[in-house]
This record gives structure tokens, sequence and C-alpha cells, in this order.
């Protein structure tokens, strides 16, 4: 029979079982997908919660990205497993010491929170569609308004407690979802490369920065597409944030290096011959030099010279699209750098990423971007534009 | 059509939404309390049968033993004859990449700082049994003055505080009561988090049936009185195996008479594969 393994070529000693890489692209693209919904809510909570007025803009917009992402977040664990089938299994009885036997509550209540949200937020717009309409869209619009036609200013004063409480809600869900994800890796002790206490605010920063760069990048393409102009101060609110939040994920990221290199534990040596080979390429000069030093030293420029209209727009869109491919690479070289280097501190593997199949790089690509068709069409149904008569909750 | 707004609209809806918000503090608090253990798990998988029942057979009892392994690497040989019983034994996948256990081998060559590490997954070894399903360490130092070398067989550690049971989010791999770590195979979900915690690279994911699988010390042997495969065809007795409640057990004589070791204690996983014989780069 034909083998169905591919292994890895490796240099050095490794453990023989090791020469199979068993998280593939599919597990970088995972968190990639958790960290956009958890920083794409971060703008909603600015605006809802801390008062942001100038995200109004892109704040339904950042429900509805939460969502289509989040809905997705289970695709590439499901491609992965060998029994999805059995998936359930961790859910209907989770082993309670695992990190990972939480994953199917914390994502089920973040979903629900999120559609409920939602609801409240769109309600508005949902009756008034459902009184307008009379076709079968006026039916699903009826269905959705769950027998509520009140939109009275007592009831609009009711929902708005409601958006005010999930959104408080949501800030811990989508980060503590998020922050999860990064004590997976963290609280591994077999790999040095993961285990660092440092590891689940290091996901949280970057997942905020991806999640704020993708809405950044979502709103000045919308505002292409449907030919209006982009509001520049919503522009520079999601600047700033991008701006704020990637000093912290890099000063983390820093440190986390530092411990590694200062510390010198077994297998340090491994772990340097690893960056400053192999590494160097993903790691130094596309996750940090390109995709977060040049945004933000970009970035502290435009803010800095008070730069404004169309080299406003350009400029925070191209430090957005960065920031979306350096944490992509964060993602790859937590996940797939910690496997190359081996659990002896004596080898490093090489993974290669198949073109096709069920773990190869047109399913990665195909899972990263599927979201957005679904938020394409969550935007026909609900627009989420702020010049539209969708917001009675302002 | 325009249906008039109601106050008691906004009522009942507010009353569905206060029992919405309870209902979810009840699931909330059952979750808790699921948490601190004082609702039991629907997980019967992770749980041992209470005391004195007999698993897995009739005539055994699995609070009667506490088997332990020892590896004596100053007796090894590195016939290899143990990864090919294992393989036979337990239905291992006949390839280079996957093994229940496997054998090192350490050569220190004079004049050189850094010690020489193979196993029989090398490549050069695979070309010199000249099949990926056949082993032999190939005699590839034959002309090097070698200074020290010795063999290290290695399998899974049975550990007292596996991380990979720890892990398991579905816990279809558990710790037995006679302390030999398991994997339900109908139970597994595939996802390789268990293969990522072991600190000692003794799992791997069977691709063919999309399970984690590993060394279980051939539990289908040990509890019917049998040795494990390896044991059993090892021709230099460099592995050892038996009750730790049986103070006369091989293993039991082994541990108490020599000087033991156990592979990266400083994990915490307290390895039950004890070893006499190795070096400091063994880990």
């Amino acid at each position: 029979m034909e083998s169905i393994i591919n292994f890895a070529p490796y240099t050095g000693w490794v453990y023989p079982n090791e020469t199979v890489f068993e998280w593939s692209v599919l597990i970088a693209v995972y968190p990639y997908l958790t960290g956009l919904v958890a920083g794409a809510f971060t703008v909603s909570s600015l605006y809802q919660v801390f008062g942001f007025e100038r995200l109004k803009p892109v704040a339904h917009m950042a429900l509805l990205t939460s969502l289509s992402f989040m809905i997705f977040v289970p695709t590439p664990l499901l491609l992965h497993l060998g029994h999805p089938e059995r998936a359930f299994n961790s859910t209907i009885t989770p082993h309670l010491t695992s990190a990972m036997a939480m994953f199917g509550f914390f994502a089920s209540f973040y979903v629900a929170l999120l559609i409920l949200e939602g609801w409240f937020a769109y309600r508005p717009f949902i009756v008034q569609q459902a009184q307008k309409r009379t076709d079968l869209l006026g039916r699903f619009y009826r269905l959705l308004t769950l027998g509520s036609y009140d939109v009275s200013e007592h009831a609009m004063r009711y929902d708005r407690k409601w958006i005010f409480a999930l959104a408080v809600i949501g800030i811990p869900a989508a980060h503590g979802l998020h922050g999860y994800v990064g004590f997976m890796y963290g609280s591994l002790k077999s790999r040095e490369w993961w285990s660092s206490d440092l590891m689940p605010v290091i996901f949280l920063f970057s997942a905020i920065i991806s999640g704020v760069s993708l809405l950044a990048v979502l709103y000045v393409v919308s505002c292409k597409l449907r030919k209006i102009p982009v509001d520049l101060a919503c522009l520079k609110g999601l600047a700033y944030t991008i701006w704020a939040f990637i000093m912290v994920a890099l000063v983390l990221e820093g440190l986390e290096f530092a411990n590694i290199v200062y510390k010198g534990r077994e297998g340090v040596d491994m772990i340097m011959q690893y960056v400053t080979g192999p590494l160097l390429i993903p790691y130094f000069i596309l996750q940090f030099a390109v995709g977060a030093i040049t945004p933000f030293l970009w970035l502290s420029y435009m803010i800095w010279r008070g730069t404004t209209g169309r080299a406003l727009v350009i400029g925070v869109t191209v430090c957005a699209c960065l920031v979306l491919f350096s944490v992509f690479m964060m993602r790859w070289n937590v996940v797939i750098g910690g496997q190359e280097i081996s659990k002896t501190g004596k080898g490093l593997l090489s993974y290669h990423l198949p073109l096709f199949g069920k773990e190869g790089a047109l399913v990665a690509i195909l899972l990263t971007v599927a979201p957005l068709g679904l938020l394409y069409v969550l935007t026909r149904l609900f627009p989420p534009w702020a010049d539209a008569a969708t917001h009675a909750h302002s | 059509m325009k249906k008039e707004d109601s106050k008691p609209t906004l009522e009942a809806r507010r009353g569905f939404l206060a029992k919405l918000a309870g209902a979810a503090t009840c699931a909330g608090a059952a979750v808790g309390a699921a948490a601190l253990g004082g609702i039991p798990t629907v997980s019967a998988k992770t749980e041992a049968p209470p005391d004195g029942a007999s698993f897995p057979t009739k005539d055994y009892d699995w609070t009667k033993h506490q088997w332990g392994f020892g590896v004596d690497a100053t007796k090894c040989i590195g016939c290899l004859r143990c990864v090919e019983a294992c393989k036979t034994e337990n239905d291992v996948p006949r390839n280079a990449h996957q093994f229940r256990t496997w054998v090192e081998r350490y050569v220190h060559i004079e004049g050189e700082e850094e010690v020489h590490i193979d196993s029989q997954q090398d490549p050069v070894n695979i070309n010199a049994s000249g099949s990926e399903k056949e082993f032999r360490f190939a005699n590839r130092y034959k002309d090097a003055k070698v200074d020290k070398a010795f063999f290290v067989p290695k399998l899974c550690n049975h550990c007292t505080h596996p991380n990979c049971v720890q892990v398991c989010p579905t816990g279809a791999t558990y710790r037995t009561k006679d302390g030999v770590v398991l994997i339900d195979k109908t139970y597994c979900i595939g996802c390789r988090y268990c293969v990522q915690a072991c600190p000692y690279g003794a799992r791997y994911l069977d691709e063919e049936r999309g399970v984690a699988d590993k060394c279980t010390w051939c539990y289908h042997r040990i509890t019917k009185g049998l040795q494990p495969a390896c044991v059993e065809v090892c021709p230099v007795g460099a592995r050892v195996f038996g009750d730790q409640k049986d103070k006369q057990s091989p293993i039991s004589l082994f541990i108490r008479n020599n000087r033991v070791q156990v592979l990266r204690p400083d994990t915490g996983n307290a390895p039950n594969v004890f070893y006499v014989g190795i070096d400091k780069e063994v880990i």
C-alpha cells in the first residue's frame, strides 16, 4: 500500500515519531480566525461600551465581521480531526483537565452572544423591513422579529441596555476565547518555543491588532465599493487603536523572545540556530520588520504629521494589510515553528506546505477568505452602514 | 401591514429575556459545579471502575497490580528485535516514522565535542536495512575512532502524571488503576493534542484509523500474565517488566538493586520506565 504519511526532512537528532508534522497549516489558520473575531469585537466594544463615537461607522460591521469569522472558526479544526464525526465527544463528555475541552462551550457561548447582540442592534431595521416587505425576504425578517414590533423610545432604551450589557460580557468572552487559545500552546511543557506564560497575552494583543486592521481594510473597501467618502475620523480612530495595541504586542513578543534567550535553558542553542537560520525570514523579516515595525513607524509618522485625506486612507490601509499579514506569520511561526524545533532540543525539522489536499495551502486560503463571503451575504441582509436607516441605536 | 406596538409586547419580551438570563445562570452554575466535582461528569471513559472491580477480563483485577518497566542500557546491543516484535504484535504501521518503541544509538567520537545520536528511522539506517519495514543499525562508525557508545531503548513512560492524559479533551486517553496509560480508540477524536503534549515523543497518529497510538506495555498480554512483546524477545535482558506491588518481581528487584533514573524528571510527569546506564545526553 502507498504510504499516506508525509514525513518531514530533518537535521540533527529528532524523535522518530516527530518526523510526521501533526499540526498543519490549518491549526495556524484556527487561531488566526479566532484572533480576527476577538479583534473585530474589540472595535464594536470600543464604540458600544467605551463610547468611541468616531468608530460608529464600523461598529455594526464589527459585529457582523466577528460573527462571520466566528462561524468559520471550528472548520479548520474539524477538517484536521482524525475523526470529525466524534468532535462532539469533547463537548458531551469534556475532560475537564484539558485546555481544549472547554472550546466547544466557550465558542458556542460566544456565538450565541454575538447573535443576541446582533439581533438587538438590528431590531429596528428588522422591524422596519418586516413591515415594509411583502416578499419572501419580508417573511424572513418577520420571523426574525420574534414577534416583537415595538420600536418605541421606551423599547429602544431597553434594547440599548441589553446591547451595552452584552457588549460588556462580550469583552471578556471574546478575549477570553482568544487568550484561551494562547493558553493551549503556552501550557504545553513539551516545547520550549510554546511553553511560556506570556503566550496567552501575546495571542490576545496580536488578535486585537489583526481584528482592528481587518475592519480598517473592510471599511475602506466597503466605502470604495459603495462610492462614498471614507470617514477620516473613523479611520483615524482605527489607526490610533492599531498603533496603540501594536506597541504592546511588539513589547510582549520582544519580552517573550528575550526570556527564552536570557533563561538559556536546555535546547536554547537549537532555538538560536533555528531563529537565525530557517526562521530568520519568516520571523524577523516578515513578522517583525515588514509586518509590525514598518506599520508602527508609518502610523507613528502619520499621527505625528497629522496626515489626512487620500494619504491617510492609503497609509492606514497598507499598514492594516501588513499587520494582517504579520499576525498570520505570527500564528504560523508559533504553530509550525514550534514543531520545527524538535522536542529533543537537538534537531530541526522542516515543514513543507502542500498545495492541495485536506490540509493544503488552498484549503487554508479558502477557509481564511470564506468568512468574507459570509460577511458579504450578511451585509446584504443586515446593512451595517451608519448612513442607512439601520441605526436607531446610536 | 403594520403591527401596533404595545407595552405588553415589551413586557413579554422582558419576561422572556429575564427567563433566558435565569436559564443561562443555572446552566453556568451547573457547569461550575461540574467543574468543582459537585456533579459527576458524563465521561465514564476517564473514570476507573470502583475498587475491586475486575478489568479488562473476568479473572484480572487491576487494583492488584502496579506495573513498571526497566531498561538496562548497558545490556542493549541494538539488535532491534524489540522494534520488530512490537510492530508485529501491535499492528504498528510498517513505516519508518511511527513507532511504539525505538532504540537510540549514542556515539562519542574521539576529538569531537558533540555526541552523534541516531535511531533506526535514520535514512542511513533505512538504507542499510534496504526497506522502511525492516530495521537495523548501519555500521556507519566503523572507520571512526569511537570513544564511547551505547544504545538506549525508548518507549512510552506510562507516567504517573501524564501530560497526554491531562490534555486529552475527551478523556479517550486515560491511566488505568494498574498504572498503564491507554487510549480508547473508539472515543479518540484524533486532535493530536496528546502527541504534542508528550515530552518524550512517544505518541503518533495512526493515520489509517485516525486516532492517537502509543505503547500499551502490551496490555492485552500483561493482563493475561504474559510479558510485553519487546521484553519477551530481548535476547540480552535489557528490558525488564513486572509488578511493583510484588516485591520479588523483576522490576522491583531491578529498582531495588540498581541506582535508577527516569527521563526528564523536571517535567513533573513521574515516568514509570526506569533506566540504568544512560548518559547525560539522554533525554
